[in-house]
């Protein structure tokens, strides 16, 4: 059988599925940004697919993107997670449902 | 059909051709790809096996001790001896731990040490493979062992373990930045991160890379000698301290093969030292005589003689020492190396500098830069460091680690 | 891409990755989560290499599976009090739909548009050089504005988790 685009696209589609269920459902914020950081991957896996798929000379600029979005994943990680230990020092609790001081 | 053509062993050909014939070829690289496994699989087996009984040996040496001599001849069966010990020993696990992870540590621990190993070339074309981006892979590879330890230290649901597991993993992060930093000094010299390529260039200008970087060889040695857990940067077992740390639950062949996985990491790093800086099989034309595997298995077993020789000399760091070591110390020193090998590479690339002449007069400035480095870096960054500490580190109970605001 | 390997390898990685990455879906412990959310990072990888990224793949192992999952580690490490049973919040239901419907969009939008795909036999060229190349020449912005990224968020968390002294 031949290996077209579509297969990849359709992992990556998957991905970015349970990615959203994660991120959205999970009740810690650490699983919250595991599914952001699976949907991440998913469009990464978009742009590395692409890029084999046009012409050799021109699938740098997918690769190339790939990095910069694995360099802010990164980023926003750290971040992410600083603000669960502190959001853990000041409530006692990272449950996305107990953070509710914002309601009116 | 194999065998008609099969007259005797110098007919390989016909090997060959039964081998590459089904398939569309696909079964040649099966079979090397099996060839390569088993053979860095008993390469890696043996050395650990034996390395058990030289370490000892040379460090009770070093101690002025006479090490292991009663089981067999100057006691070389006592790694045979110690395994059916650990083999017979009950192994113990925790009933409030998390069992499938417990018993799963132990065995994929020994992945990222295999996975290294595959990119370090034995010879000319010896190589299991010749990865474009091999330095990033051993750096990346080695980062693994971090998570494999956590997962150990997790899993035995034991306050030393997770202490021990906290340790590793602000040590190996830590020292991760200047290894990375400094691999990528002889990376620069060889434009390229394949270990193939680096050894060539070695080959290539008949030099070593250390005599050109010699500050990056000094920092990735000691890095690495911290990547793998060893003394003087075996904080995470440090057993006047926290028991075993991450080893703490572990007991019988589980443990056994925690303590054998710390000597294959040693080999690998020794292997990556010596592909790096020492010209892996290259030997001054000396490879033309004896195989190359036999000069890098000889500059292994040099490099493992220095790890054995920290271990048996140098006192254990104290924690802010070590981390201070690895940030005000070998971080910026690095920066500076990177520095220089940049602006060298671009004057000798640009100006098409003759090698033979240019290499030696980047030599003798980088080993000054070494020299200035360590005596300025010391007086300076080091002197602090050496200052007794304003507040304990990690020394509050790990449940209790931030209290809540008044 | 008509290898029988490459198919092989395809259906196994792509296997691994979306089985894993449901594991974290269902699993009860969130300690499991982070693990089985490691080897979809690494499986991941394994589909870059097939599709001949190799410094991604490199950088993609080096960066999640060593670095932010070790971060993820950390954060469960230090939110001792915190439950540990991955349990789903209100929105599971409306999450559930949602995701479903767009990746079911996603999915039939990749599988009915005709792509102008080129597959020639493309083998590893050595990439690091062509990024590093695009980085500081067509992208160098990008890069430093990524390198000013990295700088701030490292400070910024530093600033966040500092213990008033």
């Amino acid at each position: 059988m031949e290996l077209t685009v579509e297969y990849f696209l359709t992992v990556s589609a998957a991905l970015f599925a349970i990615g959203l269920y994660v991120a959205l459902s999970k009740r810690n914020a650490v699983g919250v940004l595991m599914g952001v950081e699976l949907m991440l991957n998913s469009v990464n896996l978009t742009f590395i697919a692409f890029s084999r798929f046009t012409p050799a000379d021109n699938q740098i600029t997918g690769h190339v993107f790939a990095l910069f979005v694995i360099t802010v994943a990164a980023a926003e990680a750290a971040i992410a997670l600083a603000l669960a230990v502190v959001i853990y020092r000041l409530r006692r609790t990272v449950n996305v449902d107990e953070l509710n001081l914002l309601r009116w | 059909m194999l065998l008609d053509n099969f007259y005797d062993i110098r007919d390989l050909q016909n090997l060959v051709e039964w081998i590459t014939d089904p398939l569309n070829g696909q079964l040649a690289y099966v079979v090397a790809a099996l060839l390569g496994c088993v053979a860095i699989l008993s390469f890696i087996g043996a050395t650990a096996i034996i390395n058990i009984w030289i370490e000892r040996r040379v460090i009770a040496r070093m101690q002025a001790r006479l090490g292991p001599n009663r089981v067999g001849p100057m006691g070389l069966l006592q790694p045979v001896a110690d395994a059916l010990k650990l083999i017979q020993k009950e192994v113990l696990v925790p009933r409030l731990g998390d069992v499938p992870i417990f018993l799963l540590g132990p065995m994929l621990i020994f992945i990222p040490p295999m996975f290294t190993f595959g990119v370090v070339p034995f010879g000319e074309n010896m190589a299991y493979v010749n990865l474009n981006v091999g330095v990033l892979f051993i750096i990346a590879f080695t980062s693994i062992t971090t998570l494999l330890i956590f997962m150990a230290a997790w899993s035995s649901n034991n306050k030393y373990a997770l202490f021990g597991a906290m340790r590793v993993i602000a040590m190996l992060v830590s020292y991760e930045v200047p290894l990375v930093l400094a691999a990528m000094g002889p990376v620069i010299f060889a434009g390229s991160m394949s270990l193939q390529d680096i050894v060539q260039f070695q080959k290539d200008n008949f030099t070593m890379l250390v005599w050109i970087q010699p500050l990056a060889f000094i920092v990735f040695l000691l890095s690495a000698t911290a990547e793998i857990n060893r003394s003087p940067f075996d904080l995470a077992e440090a057993e006047s301290e926290i028991v075993a740390g991450y080893l703490t639950e572990f007991s019988g062949m589980k443990w056994g093969l925690f303590y054998v996985v710390e000597l294959v990491n040693a080999i690998v790093s020794a292997g990556v030292v010596a592909t790096l800086f020492f010209g892996g099989w290259w030997l001054f034309g000396l490879e033309e005589w004896i195989p190359g595997w036999l000069i890098v298995i000889g500059k292994i077993y040099f490099f493992y003689f220095i790890f054995m020789w920290f271990r048996g000399t140098l006192p254990r760091l104290r924690m802010d020492q070590l981390m201070a070591f690895a940030w005000k110390y070998l971080l910026p020193v690095s920066l500076v190396n990177i520095l220089v090998a940049g602006l060298e590479v671009t004057l000798w690339l640009r100006n098409d500098w003759d090698t033979g002449i240019a290499f030696p007069i980047f030599g003798v400035i980088n080993a000054g830069l070494l020299g200035f480095l360590a005596w300025f870096a010391g007086r300076t960054l080091a002197g602090k460091m050496a200052e007794a500490p304003t507040r304990a580190h990690m020394g509050t109970p790990l449940g209790e680690i931030y209290r809540s605001p008044a | 891409m008509d290898d029988l390997g490459i198919v092989i390898a395809f259906w196994t990685l792509s296997g691994l990755t979306v089985g894993s990455a449901l594991l974290i879906v269902v699993t009860r412990n969130i300690f499991h989560a982070v693990l089985a959310l490691i080897v979809s990072f690494l499986g991941v990888a394994g589909l870059y290499v097939l599709l001949s990224a190799d410094f991604i793949a490199v950088a993609q192992v080096l960066v999640y599976a060593g670095a932010v999952s070790v971060l993820m580690l950390f954060a469960l490490m230090l939110t001792p009090r915190q439950a540990r049973n991955n349990a789903a919040n209100y929105l599971e239901i409306p999450g559930l739909l949602l995701s479903l419907v767009i990746g079911g969009l996603i999915t039939v939008a990749a599988v009915s548009t005709d792509w102008a795909e080129v597959d020639d036999d493309r083998g590893f060229d050595a990439t690091s050089r062509l990024i590093g190349e695009a980085l500081i020449d067509k992208w160098v912005l990008p890069f430093e504005i990524a390198a000013v990224i990295l700088l701030v968020a490292m400070v910024g968390a530093i600033m966040l988790v500092r213990e008033d002294q």
